[in-house]
């Protein structure tokens, strides 16, 4: 288990220091998959090497199980690094790159040995022991950084953006491997990456971060279903926000009044607001087109966008103005076919949006 | 469509690159074909023979001062190689510190001030403490060569450990290997190019070396480069030239091997 507790991080000094953390404070448990997903410069990697030991907090505390890891070096702390750039030695082997961590522990060569064999099999890797590691493709050095760090049996695993360098199908075939290691070694896994996809597939939990801060914790279906605010249901998944007037409140469910005058039910998650304007999010695909007089909403068809597994309807909605998308699974029997520049009615799934707090 | 800008193509480029090249290269030319003359004279040809080879090979001094010359060369390339490393360490692998400008330019110090200056100062100096103690030995030629071997050693060194990829040093300290370990495993194989490059170019510099030695040498205390300052006092044979060939050949071997180290070994 690791609690982080009220970790601030500031880079330079005096007013023209940066502080790429601001007072986080999370507790990832034993055994997890645990995400860190944010934009570039959200302070994810930095928080990842405050974990490692590469850097030292400016206040707060670490503790892994209970203990301070304060004054631990990195040589001391029972946590292993996947590196964004892999940082495989070239001057070794590819069995001595992933023996290396026991060797400094000391270990006998036989268990060495042993271990890096099953380490290898893990990953596949068993036929290409002896090459050097500037003789593997991009994907098998990842397999190789996965089982250097995994083969001194850390109690954490910190991966920082570790198939970001991969192609596409590459990449979603290592999601699944690194799924399958995560659950074959019982490992925590503390996992780094921009890409929200990446994260809602592989995680347990996952913590949106921004600016330096913890934005939201969750599961991948709360992350998205739940965003508690404007900025988690911007940055994971595509989004309509629309602005709105609550005239009800019972527990989690609000009644809201939209722009347009129609009235939906939507969960009000954490806002704490019982009446007032606010902001309800609405994901594309949970929006159906329909009639004109048959939905909550109209506006006119400004484009029809096709990707193949699904079409996208970009739609200005009247008087409002403001631009809705709507997200449909291409399917054989398809609907009413639609034209650009008709006037086109959208009915909200009930109880789908989610009232945010801004 | 104007023609881009090519230095190749301007009026007397090739003369005045030959001429260049005949400058640098056609004196050197010169001696080595003269240390094939079979006469007496370094400048007019009478047959070829390796009689000078012969000649220098089995004179007692020209030995001696060879001896000299590789003793003091080895040592001191060791030497500076060894305090190059951990200065280089010490001016890469640390946080910016303030005065970090300061040790750089101390560190490289003996490229800027006039060689003659250093020898003076050395002479003075070693002169006083040979009166101190009455020691007469090698090792102020060893200490004089390797403080001007230093900034030579230091510069590939310090270009290595610039250029290798810092995160293989943290990836080593996140695998349990402590600061002496992560540099015994990590830094230090992936260092050796850029070692046997600054040894090497110490041990050409330090060979080829007359001012300072000139200056700071006791009595007796001959190297190759200063006997053959010495024999040009008296009479000139191609002896000296054999002599120069000998060390330009090595020279030739040093920095070619010292490429290769440089580029395959990446």
């Amino acid at each position: 288990m690791i609690e982080i507790d009220t970790v601030s991080k500031l880079f330079g000094a005096g007013d023209s220091a940066f502080r790429a953390l601001d007072r986080v404070s999370v507790t990832i448990k034993e055994n997890e998959f645990f995400t860190l997903l944010g934009p570039s410069g959200c302070g994810k990697t930095t928080l990842l090497r405050l974990i490692a030991g590469f850097e030292g907090p400016t206040s707060g505390k670490i503790l892994l199980d209970g203990q301070d890891l304060a004054d631990k070096p990195p040589y001391r702390r029972p946590v292993n690094t996947v590196f964004q750039s892999y940082a495989l030695f070239p001057h070794m082997t590819v069995a001595e790159n992933v023996g290396f961590g026991l060797t400094m522990l000391g270990k006998p060569k036989s268990e060495v040995a042993a271990t890096v064999s099953e380490m290898l099999a893990l990953v596949r890797m068993t036929n290409l022991a002896d090459r050097k590691t500037s003789q593997i493709s991009g994907g098998q050095q990842q397999r190789v950084a996965l089982a250097r760090a995994l083969a001194p049996r850390p109690k954490v695993l910190l991966l920082d953006e570790p198939l970001s360098a991969l192609d596409f199908k590459l990449r979603k075939e290592m999601q699944l491997e690194l799924k399958r290691l995560q659950s074959e070694t019982g490992i925590t896994f503390v996992f780094v990456t921009h890409d929200q996809e990446e994260a809602l597939t592989m995680s347990d939990r996952i913590a949106v971060m921004s600016g330096g801060t913890i934005r939201q914790i969750g599961g991948p279906r709360e992350i998205y279903d739940q965003p508690s605010e404007r900025f988690v249901a911007d940055f994971i998944g595509d989004t309509n926000f629309l602005s709105a007037e609550m005239i009800a409140r019972t527990g989690d469910s609000a009644q809201l009044r939209l722009g347009q005058g129609a009235e939906v039910t939507a969960r009000a998650g954490q806002v704490d607001k019982t009446s007032g304007a606010v902001t309800l999010a609405i994901r594309p695909e949970h929006a159906r087109l329909v009639a004109l007089d048959a939905g909550q909403l109209t506006g006119t068809l400004d484009d029809i966008v096709y990707f193949g597994t699904d079409t996208h309807y970009h739609i200005t909605l009247d008087g409002i103005g403001t631009r809705f998308v709507l997200r449909r699974q291409n399917s054989p029997d398809e609907m009413r076919p639609v034209q650009q520049g008709e006037r086109v009615g959208i009915a909200l799934a009930s109880s789908a949006g989610q009232v945010l707090k801004d | 469509m104007a023609k881009s800008f090519d230095v190749r193509r301007q009026p007397g480029f090739t003369a005045i690159a030959m001429l260049c090249f005949v400058l640098l290269y056609l004196p050197i030319l010169l001696l080595v074909a003269y240390s094939f003359n079979a006469g007496q004279s370094i400048s007019q040809w009478e047959g070829l023979s390796l009689r000078w080879y012969a000649s220098a090979w089995q004179n007692d001094q020209i030995q001696s001062a060879t001896i000299l010359s590789v003793t003091i060369a080895v040592t001191a390339a060791f030497l500076a190689t060894s305090v190059a490393v951990l200065a280089a360490l010490a001016t890469t692998r640390v946080k910016p510190w303030r005065g970090q400008t300061v040790a750089f330019a101390m560190i490289n110090q003996p490229l800027m001030v006039p060689e003659i200056v250093t020898a003076v100062s050395l002479l003075i100096f070693f002169a006083m403490i040979k009166v101190a103690t009455g020691y007469t030995g090698l090792w102020y030629l060893i200490i004089a060569h390797t403080a001007f071997c230093i900034p030579f050693a230091y510069m590939p060194i310090r270009a290595r450990l610039q250029g290798m990829n810092l995160s293989l040093e943290q990836a080593g300290a996140d695998l349990y290997g402590t600061p002496v370990k992560v540099f015994r495993y990590i830094t230090l194989p992936q260092l050796w190019p850029g070692i046997l490059a600054g040894g090497m170019l110490s041990f050409v510099i330090s060979l080829d070396d007359v001012v300072i030695t000139e200056f700071v040498k006791s009595a007796g205390q001959d190297t190759l480069p200063t006997y053959m300052l010495g024999q040009l006092r008296r009479n000139i044979t191609p002896e000296i030239n054999a002599i120069s060939t000998a060390l330009l050949a090595i020279s030739i071997l040093m920095v070619t091997a010292m490429f290769f180290f440089s580029r395959t070994r990446k």
